[in-house]
Order: structure tokens, then sequence, then C-alpha cells
């Protein structure tokens, strides 16, 4: 069947088939492509010898590399790591309270901070750091502090979370649960007056009285709060657990207090420094000098 | 396989290049081709040495495309990328100045600046500098290799390459200070694309007109094809006029029988010259570029025997057929304004004035207002409502400039960022912003407890002689529940 013969034009051979009268030339391919080709072969037989390639029952070969994708990341991560070092040495070695005077280490530290945030933080406080009413957790873009909003303040909390047991430093307050303390009506009076504080409502006696005897000692005459007792304010638009009439009562009844952890176990102080800058920025940062004179006129002055 | 029959099939689709040793001549159109080719070169080789003073804070470079930092300067034009299509129009007036061009003149362009053609002919000129006029060189070129001819070849083409080195080295030069990068790039300092691309403009600087020549023009260029499309019987192309030439023959015959010839002595003299090595009397060709050294070759001949110049000169093809008829020639000038030329003249004078208008009202003072927004907005402990928003504020002159940002439209309002503290807010911030940059500033808005969500503006001002103003549009949001009590 196969008929081939030297096409003379061309001086090829023929495939030897034909069709209707027409063949078709076996033209050699280019041998710069065969050697391509070979070279690729010789590329391919070198590349499983050094790199991992051979599926085996346990695992697959090696390599004689020692080449591996996690060592390749580890690797990649610590370079990433040694670009950061001279900063978190730099960031190591400033006390919190000095940061603001160097604003190119506030500015990295601020960056490195809003990573450690989105990947520790948000899950509870939100992307955003807005918080969540309903769920109880706090807003840290705005200007309401229960702990102090300047940057070592914020540092401190951080450090040693919100209501820990076994940590001595950690923030610490707890209202008691008032639940079967008040009649109905003393409730509404109470919350009618508590509301009244920021204006929400009009001034009511009896519960001016109630609030007088049970809440002033903590929560201040006027509802100003007292953050060296951890107590929230009351006359301000902020409401942690809600701001309706209901909502203060239940909270009176029977409290909610939320807890942080205290992350100076579970991060490096050089990231909890990145954090409180970073938290400190959102835009209700307190300064620090003026804070620490008088926590609670700072807040009033916004006023 | 059978040579033969190989070589029966490659010599049908493949005409081996026939090098082209053009023979000098000098005339009008040589000396006009000359002075043409003094000016492109200068200018090419001049510009980036040129300085244009713009103060300490922009380079001093009169032209300088800076890529790193994104800005093209031309004199005292200063580009950012954003303005790219100033550079857009000044390629499309280009392309239609090419049209113009072509319509008014034919391949001018062709013959006289196209970056090929003169740097060709000045490698030609090198091949006549060194190895003699057309017949030396046919005569050295069909020699066997030797030693005197081997050192000839070494000597000129080390003359190519400085010529391609200085090309190449003169256009990186357009892309950074010039006497900074000629230190650095002899220190072996200067960035790696330096080195790359003065060694490509080298390399194809000496390939292309050191050796292809003629054949980028016929084979290789587009131009040539759209140019065939646009002449027509009324462009002015360089012809052979042959019912005064035909029929050809030597002096000698012709004076037997001078009825029988008509004034072309056929002595090969524009065929000798032509730089792309065609024969003008063919009639026109895409390898004609209209250099018109036919022209002075053919009236020097002309003028040696006694007879009227311009047997080939500049004509349209029009009043060739006139001619022919027996009409008297028509002045050149004449061909040179038609309705088309005219067509083009107002559409390219018109994109010039149209860019020239827009240049003159360019704003440089510019802002733009991103909102935050997660969250969107924010309660403040006294009941206000804050939003932020990352403002770039963009100063596009080369020095600092002081410039205001003001809110309107948004009653009660004020702001402040995180240099000063929510006390000092104010309804208008004053900002440096460095000369040539975009400063981004978040600034925070607060307004009061009632406000609705709306849109409202952030003016910008500079507080400068300019007196620059412009706005960029923000909204304002509020909590949904806003209107309820909380």
């Amino acid at each position: 069947m196969a008929n081939k013969r030297i096409d003379q034009p061309t001086g090829t051979e023929t495939v030897g088939h034909e069709w209707d009268g027409i063949e078709e030339l076996d033209t050699p391919l280019p041998r710069w492509w065969l050697w391509t080709f070979y070279l690729c072969i010789l590329f391919a037989l070198g590349y499983a010898i050094a790199y991992p390639a051979w599926p085996m029952l346990n695992g697959g070969t090696p390599g004689l590399l020692g080449w591996t994708s996690r060592g390749q990341l580890a690797k990649d991560m610590s370079v990433a790591d040694q670009a950061h070092t001279s900063m978190r040495e730099q960031l190591a070695m400033i006390p919190i309270e000095r940061l603001a005077d160097n604003s190119e280490l506030m500015k990295q530290s601020i960056i490195g901070g809003r990573a450690a945030f989105r990947v520790n933080c948000s899950q509870c406080h939100g992307s955003g750091a807005a918080g969540s009413q309903t769920l109880g957790y706090p807003n840290l873009n705005d200007d309401d502090w229960l702990w102090g909003g300047d940057i070592k303040a914020i540092e401190t909390t951080l450090f040693h979370g919100i209501r820990q047991h076994g940590d001595d430093q950690t923030r610490q307050s707890a209202m008691p649960p008032f639940d079967g303390v008040f009649k109905p009506g003393q409730l509404d009076a109470l919350s009618a007056h508590v509301l009244s504080l920021s204006g929400k409502a009009k001034a009511n006696p009896e519960g001016a009285a109630l609030f007088e005897q049970n809440c002033m000692s903590c929560h201040g005459m006027n509802g100003e709060g007292g953050r060296n007792v951890g107590a929230p304010r009351l006359n301000d638009a902020i409401w942690l657990y809600g701001g309706t009439a209901a909502d203060i009562q239940r909270q009176v009844q029977n409290p909610r207090m939320g807890e942080m952890p205290a992350w100076g176990g579970k991060l490096d102080p050089v990231t909890i420094k990145m954090l409180a800058a970073y938290v400190h920025s959102l835009g209700g940062g307190e300064n620090f000098v003026e804070a620490a004179k008088d926590p609670a006129k700072q807040t009033n002055v916004s006023h | 396989m059978s040579a033969t029959d190989t070589s029966v099939f490659s010599s049908n689709f493949y005409e081996s290049r026939k090098t082209v040793h053009n023979k000098r001549i000098d005339g009008p159109f040589r000396r006009f081709k000359w002075a043409v080719m003094a000016l492109t070169l200068t200018i090419y080789y001049v510009t980036p040495w040129l300085r244009w003073d713009r103060g300490p804070y922009a380079p001093n470079q009169a032209v300088l495309i800076d890529l790193a930092h994104r800005r093209f300067y031309m004199f005292s034009i200063e580009i950012w990328p954003q303005e790219f299509y100033f550079v857009a129009g000044l390629l499309i007036m280009a392309g239609i100045g090419l049209f113009l061009v072509t319509s008014a003149v034919g391949r001018a362009w062709c013959g006289y600046a196209c970056p090929q053609t003169v740097w060709t002919d000045l490698f030609q000129h090198v091949d006549r500098f060194i190895d003699g006029d057309r017949n030396a060189r046919i005569r050295l070129d069909a020699a066997p290799w030797g030693l005197s001819k081997t050192l000839r070849r070494a000597f000129k083409w080390s003359i190519y390459l400085v010529i391609g080195f200085w090309t190449g080295g003169a256009w990186i030069m357009y892309f950074a200070d010039a006497p900074t990068l000629v230190h650095d790039f002899w220190r072996g300092e200067a960035a790696p694309v330096a080195y790359i691309t003065a060694a490509v403009l080298t390399l194809t600087t000496v390939i292309f007109g050191g050796f292809m020549r003629e054949q980028i023009c016929i084979y290789m260029c587009p131009w040539p094809r759209i140019q065939t499309a646009m002449l027509d019987e009324k462009s002015l192309i360089v012809t052979y006029k042959d019912w005064r030439g035909e029929k050809r023959g030597s002096l000698k015959k012709a004076e037997k029988e001078p009825d029988k010839y008509g004034d072309c002595i056929d002595c090969m003299q524009c065929v000798a010259v032509c730089p792309t090595g065609i024969d003008i009397r063919e009639g026109p060709q895409i390898g004609c570029i209209t250099c018109a050294l036919c022209i002075d070759a053919c009236d020097k001949v002309m003028a040696e025997i006694g007879r009227p110049r311009g047997l080939i000169d500049y004509a349209t093809l029009d009043d060739c057929r006139a001619e022919a008829a027996g009409q008297p020639p028509r002045p050149v000038w004449k061909a040179l304004l038609h309705p088309r030329t005219i067509a083009y003249l107002l559409i390219w004078s018109s994109i010039g004035a149209g860019m020239l208008f827009a240049l003159g009202h360019r704003v440089r003072t510019t802002l733009t207002a991103a909102p935050d927004r997660n969250p969107p907005f924010m309660l403040m402990s006294d009941g206000s409502i804050r939003n932020a928003y990352t403002l770039r504020l963009r100063n596009m002159e080369s020095r600092p400039r002081q410039m205001e940002i003001a809110l309107e439209d948004l009653p009660g309002a004020k702001m402040w960022n995180d240099t000063i503290s929510r006390q000092q807010a104010a309804t208008k911030l004053t900002f440096t912003v460095p000369a040539d940059q975009l400063l981004a500033v978040r600034a925070y808005v607060v307004a009061p407890a009632n406000t609705r969500a709306k849109e409202f503006e952030f003016r910008i001002t500079s507080l400068d002689e300019q007196h620059e103003s412009g706005e960029a549009e923000a909204k304002f949001s509020v909590p949904e529940a806003e209107a309820g009590d909380h």
C-alpha cells in the first residue's frame, strides 16, 4: 500500500499515500526543533532528579536539592521578617508614650497594626473596628473609652485584656445584678432618669433618687462614669449594649459584661504596640499627656 | 535531493539583494538634503543637552521623559500621566501632518526627513569616505577578501558602530538628566535599562542604516503602502517625462537621427545616484522615496549636452498629461495647494489650536475625596456624627504650595485631621503640598446630631497668586436610625 517515492521538484520523500492524485510530502522536522525537543527531555530528566517528582506509596521522591514548598515559604517568610527587623527593633526600644514623636515609626506601626488587627481583632470588633452593639463588642473608632483612650491605656488593655482570670493587671469591673431589687415602676423611673442624663427624656425625681442610692457611687452624680473603676459614662450618646429604656432596664437587672483576651500571652510586645498605634489612629485616640492628667475631663472637651 | 531542483524553486520566490552603490551627486536637491540632515541630526543629538530652568524642585533639562517619576517635560510644559492625551494629540498631529505633507509634496517625509533616510544617507557617506565613490565600491565589493579589504571593512564597520552607539547613546539622554547619565554611564553606574537600550539602538542603527538600508523602506515599512493609497493624479511625485525622453538613445545615435530619439541619452546617471537603486524611468514605484537626487543628476547631464532641464522633475501626473498634450508646464508651487491639502491643513491646525487652548487652561490644583466605607459613619459620644475621608491634594506645579480645603454645603460641620486635635476643628484647613506631588490627608468631618445624609463638597483653593480652585464631591453618611431616638 505504501508507495513512497522521491518528489522530484523538492527532493523530499512522500508519505506513500495518494488520494485522488494528491500526495503528501514527508518533510522531516527541522533540526533546531528536534534539538530543542531533546533538550527539553534532558531538562525534564534533570528536573525529576533534582526536585520532588515521582509519587511513591508514602509521599514522593524528595529530589536531590531537598526543595520543598514549605521550606520555600519559610524562607520567604524569614526574608520578609528580616526586612522588618530594624523597624521591630526600634519599636521594641521605644516606650509607647514616645512613639508619636517618631512619625515614620508611627506610620509603620499603624500599617503593621492594621494587618495584625485583621488577623486577631476583626473577629469581634469587625474589619473596620466598628464593633457590634447587638453582640456587645465596642466600637474603636469613636471617642468613648471605658478604660482610657490614650495610646498607653490602649496598650495596657490589649496586653492584660478585660476581666481575665489570673491576670492581676487585667481591666476589672463588675456591675451588680439588680434583678428583683426594683419594682417594675421603679425600673421605669430609673431608666427614664438615666436617659435624661443625656437629654433623651424628661427629668424623673423618683428615678434620680434611686440612681443616687444605687448607681452614683460608680457612675457618678451626672452619669459621667469613671475609668478608674471601669464604670461607663451614662450621659453620652454611645451605648455598648443599647440605648433604649428596655435595653437599660435589662442591663440593670442582668448586666452583660464583656471580656477581651489578654493578648500579652498570645502576641509579642511589638505587635501589641503596633495594634495600640493602629487603634489609637482610628480617629478617637486621646492625647497621652492630657489624658494622664485627668481622664474624665478629657472626654468632656468635645462637647 | 537534487540541488538544481531546489535552486529552481528558491529563485522563483526570493530575489537576493543587489547592493546599492549610489554615486555622489551635487545639486539643489542634494544641498537641501544636506540641510535637512544637518537640521534633523542636530535636533536629535543636541535636544537632550538643552537646559531649562524650572526652579529647585524640578529637573532643568528642557526635554525630559522622566519615566521613574512619571513626568514629561518639554520646555515650559510639564505633563502628568493623566494628561497623556496631550502626547496622544501630538501624535495625532504628527500623523495628520504626514498626511498633509504627503498631499502637498508627496513622499517628502520619506525622501528627506525619515530617520531611516537620514541615517542611511549618513552611512552611505561613510561608505563614500572610506571606500571611494560608486565604481571604487563596486570593485571593492567584487574583490576577494584580502588583508586590505578586511582592514577597510573593519575600519568602516567600526565607524558604523561609533555612529550607532552615538545614536543609541543620545536616545537614552531623553530619559534622564543627560550630564549625570553620561557620567554614570561611563562609570558603570547607570541603570541596566540604559545600557540595554543603548545597546539595542546601537545594533538597530547599524543593522538598519548600515546594512538593510533601502530594504527597510521597500519591504518593512508600512508608510510607503499608506502613502501609495494617498497619492493621486494631483500629488507631486518625482517623474520621468517619457513623452520627452523616449525613445532613448545615445548622444551619437541621436545626433544622426534627431527625429527618432528623445532627450534621454540613456546615460544611467539617474540610476547611479539613486539611494534605493531604482530606475525612475520605469514610472512611479514603491521604492522611490522622492529624494530627487535623480533630478539633480539628470539636470546636470542635460546642462552638459545643452538640453533643457527637467527631463526628470517634480510634477503631478495631471500636469504630465497636460504637458504631454502640448500645454505649457505649470509652475510646481501650484500643485501644492488643492482641496485635500487645505482640508488636512484645517484639521491639523484646529487640533493644534485646540491643544494650545487646553494647555492654556490647565488647572494645576485638583482634589479628590474618598470616604471611609468601613465604618461609613461614626456616632460620637456627644451625639454628633463623624465621617472620615481620604483627601488627595494634587499640586502639579514645581514648587510647594499652600492649599486651603473648605467644607461647603454641610451646615454646622467642622473638620480636623491627624495632625491637629478635634478641639481645633474648623471649616477650613490649610496644608502645604510639596512640589509636583500628591498629598494624601485623612480628614474627619463631624456634623451635628440632626444632620441628614447629604451630598456636600470639599473646595480646594491654592493660596498663591494663581488662586486656582477646584472641588471634590462627597457624601455625608448618617446612621439609618438617626431619625428615631437612641
